[in-house]
C-alpha cells in the first residue's frame, strides 16, 4: 500500500511540475492543485499507515488501545486540504478574472509588469 | 439548463441534506464528523439547489449574506475561547458545563467552536459558489 | 502574564470580525483599524518588556503540553519582530486613512489589513512548524486579496506571478513538513532542536533542510527565487506596497533565522550556510543592479528590497553571535527605512502625478522639508552615518571580516555604493532637477484635491518612521544590546527549549 501511494505521489509531482511549467494559466492551476494533492498524500503516507484503527479511545478505556493510526498526520492533511481549498478557489477566480481582463491565457504575453517603460512587448 | 426532475428533487434534498449536515455536526462530538464536514454538506445542499434552480433562487433561499455567515462563524469560534480565560485555565482549554438535562448532557466550548466552524465553512463555500456563479453571468 | 502572547493574534482577529459585521460603516472601520493597531503596538511593547526582564514566555494552547499541542512562544526575536510588525501596522493604518480610496475601503481593505497583521504576528509567535505553515497561509491569502483589490489589469497580472510562485513554495513547505514529521516524529520547534542531532536519518534531514531553505527563500526573495517580487510589488496602491515591502519578505528571513539557528544547527547545517552565503552575494548584486536600471520609483524600491535581503542572509549565514545580532538589527532598520521610502514615493507621486522619475522634478524648490524627510531613510538605507543603516552595515561587515569572508564583504560594500547611487538618483530626478513639464512645477490633480488634514495624516507616519531611523543611529547602543541578547539566546537554544518543554528532570 505504501509503495502504491509512493508511486501515486511521484506521478502527481511529475504531472504537477510539468503542468506548472506550461504557458497556459489553466494548466498552471491544475499543476498547482496536483502539487498540493501530492504534498497532502505524501504527509499521509509518511505518517505510516495503520489499517482500520482510528485513534479513538474506546468506551470505558482511559487510553488508546494498540494498534492505532497516528492522528497527527490526518489532522495535518485535513488542515492542509482546507487551506488548499480556500487558496485554490481564490486562484481560480483570480485566473479567470485575469483572463477576462487581459483577454489572454498565455503567460508569455503577460509581461507588462516586468518590463521597463518604453520597452517593446 | 433546467431540469424539472432535479428542480423538484432538490427542494426535498435540500432539507434532507441540511438535516444530515446537522447530524454530522453533532456526531463529531465523539465520532468521525464535525463542523467542517457538516458545513461542507450544508453548502453542497445549497449548491445542488443552485444548480437546479439558478443563482437567484439560491440567493433568496439562503436569505443571509454569506459574508454575514462567515462573520457569525468567526465570532462563535472566538467566543468559545473566552470561558477558558474566565475559568483561569490556559487559553483555549475546553470548558464543560453539566446541564443535567437528559439527552443533552454536558455542553462545552468545543461544541460552540464546532458550530463556528460549521457556519464559517458554510459561509465561505457559499461565497465562493455565488461569486463564481455571478462571474459566469457577467 | 503569558496570556499576553495571544493579544497580537486575537486583537486583529476580533477587530476584523467586528468590521465584517458592520461592513457598511467605513468610518467605524477607520477608527477601529487605527485603535486596534495602536493597542497592538502597546501590547507588543509590553510583551517585549516582559520577555526582556523575565525571560521567554510560552503558552501551551488548549492546555495540551508540548510537544503534542501547539505552543506559542515569545522569545526576544519573536517579540522584537512583533513590535516591528505592530509599529508598521500602526503607521500603515494612519497612512491608509489619507491614501486609500473609498472603493477599496468598501471592499474590506481594513479587515484584510487586520488579517494580514494577524498572519504575520502568528508566524512570528508560533513554536510549531505546521502552525507556522498555517500562519503563512493566513498571511498569504490576505496578501493575495490586498494585492488584487481594485482589479486593475496590471494588478491582476502581477498577482498571477505572485500567487503562483507563493503557492508553489507553500506546497514545498508542506512536503518538507511531511517528511520532517515522518523522520523526526514531532513538529515542535524546541523538541526538534533537541531531537534532530540524535536522529539516524541525517541524509533525509538535509533534504528537509534544503526544502525549507527553498520555501523560505521564495518568501524572502533570495536569488534565484525572487522573480515574483519585482513583478508584483509595484502594482497595488502604495500603502499596501509599503506594508508588503516592509514586512512580508522579512517573515521569510525570520523563518530562515529561526530554522537555521534553532532547529538545524551545528555541523549538519554547514552546507546550508555555505549555500546561503553564495545566494546572498548574488541577491545583493542582482537586486541592486535591477534597482539601478529602473526609473519607476516603486520598481526601484522593490528591487532594493531584494538587495537588502542579501545583506540579512549574508549575516545569517556567518552564524557568529555578532553576525546574528547584525542581521536582526539590519532587519529592523530595513523594515523602518523601506516602509518609509514607499510612503514617500506615494507622497511624491501624489504631488507630481507620476511614478516615472523622468517625468517629474523640482520638488525641493517647493517642498524643502519633504527633501529632508526623504533623505533620512534614503541615506539611512545606503548606510551613511549617523543613520541606522550605517550601524547595521557596520556590524554586518565587521562580522564578515571577523569570519574572513573578505570577498563577500567587498561585494557588500560595492553594493552599498550602488544603493547610494540609486537613492541619489531619486533625489536628483525628483527633487533637484527642474520639472520637465515647466517652471512652475506641475502639481498632481489628486494632491490639489486632497484636504490638508489628509495631507497631515499622510506625512505623520513618514515623520514617525524618519525619527526612528535617526534614533536607531544616534542611540545605537541600547538597540544593539537588545539585538545582541537576542543573538545569544538564539544560538544558545537551551533557554528556548526549557521554556517550551518545561524543565525536565
Amino acid at each position: 500500500m505504501t509503495f502504491l501511494l509512493a508511486v501515486i505521489v511521484g506521478a502527481l509531482y511529475a504531472a504537477g511540475t510539468y503542468l506548472v511549467l506550461r504557458r497556459s494559466i489553466v494548466k498552471v492551476i491544475f499543476g498547482l492543485i496536483f502539487l498540493g494533492h501530492a504534498a497532502n498524500l505524501m504527509i499521509f503516507t509518511v505518517g505510516r499507515m495503520t489499517k482500520g484503527a482510528p485513534a479513538f479511545v474506546p468506551e470505558g478505556a482511559a487510553t488508546l488501545t494498540e494498534p492505532f493510526a497516528d492522528p497527527l498526520p490526518q489532522a495535518l492533511v485535513l488542515t492542509a486540504i482546507v487551506i488548499g481549498f480556500g487558496v485554490q478557489a481564490f486562484t481560480i477566480v483570480l485566473f479567470k478574472r485575469t483572463y477576462q481582463r487581459l483577454g489572454t491565457e498565455d503567460l508569455d504575453k503577460m509581461r507588462s509588469t516586468d518590463q521597463l517603460p518604453g520597452e517593446e512587448s | 439548463m433546467y431540469s424539472i426532475i432535479l428542480a423538484t428533487a432538490s427542494r426535498y434534498l435540500l432539507l434532507l441534506l441540511l438535516m444530515f449536515s446537522v447530524f454530522l455536526l453533532f456526531r463529531g462530538h465523539n465520532e468521525p464528523g464535525g463542523g467542517f464536514v457538516g458545513g461542507l454538506v450544508a453548502a453542497a445542499a445549497y449548491a445542488l439547489y443552485f444548480i437546479a434552480n439558478g443563482i437567484e433562487a439560491a440567493r433568496t433561499i439562503v436569505r443571509f449574506d454569506p459574508l454575514r455567515i462567515i462573520a457569525v462563524g468567526l465570532l462563535m469560534a472566538i467566543t468559545s475561547t473566552l470561558p477558558s480565560l474566565v475559568a483561569g485555565e490556559r487559553f483555549m482549554t475546553a470548558v464543560w458545563f453539566d446541564t443535567g438535562i437528559p439527552l443533552i448532557g454536558k455542553v462545552g466550548t468545543p461544541l460552540l467552536f464546532d458550530l463556528g466552524v460549521y457556519f464559517l465553512v458554510l459561509g465561505i463555500t457559499l461565497t465562493i459558489i455565488f461569486s463564481l456563479a455571478e462571474e459566469d453571468r457577467s | 502574564m503569558n496570556r499576553i502572547i495571544m493579544l497580537p493574534i486575537l486583537l486583529p482577529l476580533c477587530t476584523a470580525v467586528i468590521m465584517i459585521f458592520f461592513r457598511r460603516s467605513i468610518a467605524l472601520h477607520r477608527i477601529l483599524n487605527t485603535v486596534s493597531t495602536a493597542l497592538m503596538l502597546g501590547a507588543s511593547l509590553l510583551m517585549l518588556g516582559s520577555v526582556r526582564s523575565d525571560g521567554i514566555l510560552s503558552l501551551q494552547v488548549g492546555g495540551w503540553e508540548a510537544p503534542f499541542g501547539i505552543t506559542l512562544v515569545a522569545d526576544m526575536l519573536s517579540s522584537i519582530m512583533v513590535v516591528a510588525t505592530a509599529f508598521i501596522g500602526f503607521t500603515t493604518a494612519l497612512y491608509s486613512l489619507g491614501a486609500i480610496d473609498r472603493k477599496r475601503e468598501h471592499y474590506f481593505y481594513y479587515p484584510l489589513l487586520q488579517f494580514l497583521l494577524m498572519g504575520i504576528n502568528g508566524a512570528f509567535l508560533t513554536g510549531d512548524i505546521f502552525n507556522l505553515y498555517v500562519w503563512f497561509e493566513v498571511m498569504l491569502i490576505s496578501s493575495f486579496v490586498l494585492l488584487v483589490l481594485g482589479g486593475r489589469p496590471q494588478q491582476l497580472e502581477g498577482a498571477i506571478k505572485y500567487v503562483t510562485l507563493n503557492l508553489l513554495s507553500s506546497s514545498i513547505f508542506l512536503a518538507a513538513v511531511g517528511i520532517l514529521y515522518g523522520t523526526a516524529g514531532t513538529l515542535n520547534m524546541a523538541d526538534l532542536a533537541q531531537r534532530i542531532p540524535l536522529l539516524d536519518h541525517q541524509g533525509l534531514l538535509s533534504v528537509v533542510a534544503v526544502l525549507f531553505m527553498i520555501t523560505f527563500g521564495v518568501k524572502a526573495a533570495i536569488f534565484p527565487l525572487f522573480f515574483w517580487l519585482p513583478a508584483s510589488y509595484h502594482t497595488p496602491p502604495i500603502a499596501i506596497a509599503a506594508i508588503f515591502g516592509g514586512l512580508l519578505t522579512k517573515v521569510g528571513v525570520y523563518a530562515i533565522m529561526r530554522f537555521f539557528t534553532t532547529i538545524f544547527h551545528g555541523q549538519d547545517a554547514s552546507f546550508i550556510h555555505q549555500a546561503l552565503l553564495i545566494a546572498s552575494a548574488f541577491t545583493m548584486v542582482v537586486g541592486v543592479l535591477g534597482a539601478v536600471a529602473q526609473y519607476d520609483m516603486r520598481k526601484l524600491l522593490s528591487f532594493h528590497i531584494i538587495s537588502q535581503i542579501g545583506y540579512m542572509i549574508f549575516a545569517l549565514a556567518i552564524q557568529s553571535p555578532l553576525a546574528i545580532a547584525g542581521a536582526l538589527f539590519y532587519i529592523i532598520h530595513n523594515i523602518v527605512a523601506k516602509t518609509n521610502l514607499f510612503y514617500l514615493s506615494g507622497l511624491i507621486r501624489r504631488i507630481k502625478g507620476s511614478w516615472d522619475l523622468r517625468e517629474i522634478g523640482g520638488i525641493y524648490r517647493f517642498y524643502p522639508m519633504l527633501g529632508v524627510l526623504f533623505l533620512v531613510p534614503a541615506l539611512g538605507l545606503a548606510g551613511i552615518p549617523p543613520l541606522s543603516g550605517f550601524w547595521a552595515k557596520f556590524v554586518v561587515v565587521k562580522a564578515g571580516i571577523d569570519s574572513e569572508h573578505y570577498l563577500l564583504v567587498g561585494i557588500a560594500l560595492c553594493v552599498s555604493m550602488l544603493t547610494l547611487f540609486s537613492m541619489i538618483k531619486i533625489w536628483n530626478e525628483a527633487f533637484w532637477k527642474d520639472d520637465p513639464r515647466g517652471e512652475g512645477g506641475v502639481e498632481g490633480e489628486e494632491y490639489l484635491r486632497t484636504p490638508s488634514v489628509k495631507k497631515a495624516i499622510i506625512v505623520l507616519p513618514i515623520v514617525m518612521l524618519g525619527c526612528l531611523t535617526v534614533a536607531f543611529g544616534l542611540w545605537f547602543e541600547p538597540f544593539f544590546e537588545l539585538a545582541d541578547r537576542t543573538a545569544c539566546e538564539l544560538l544558545d537554544r537551551g533557554a528556548y527549549i526549557d521554556a517550551v518543554m518545561g524543565e525536565r528532570s
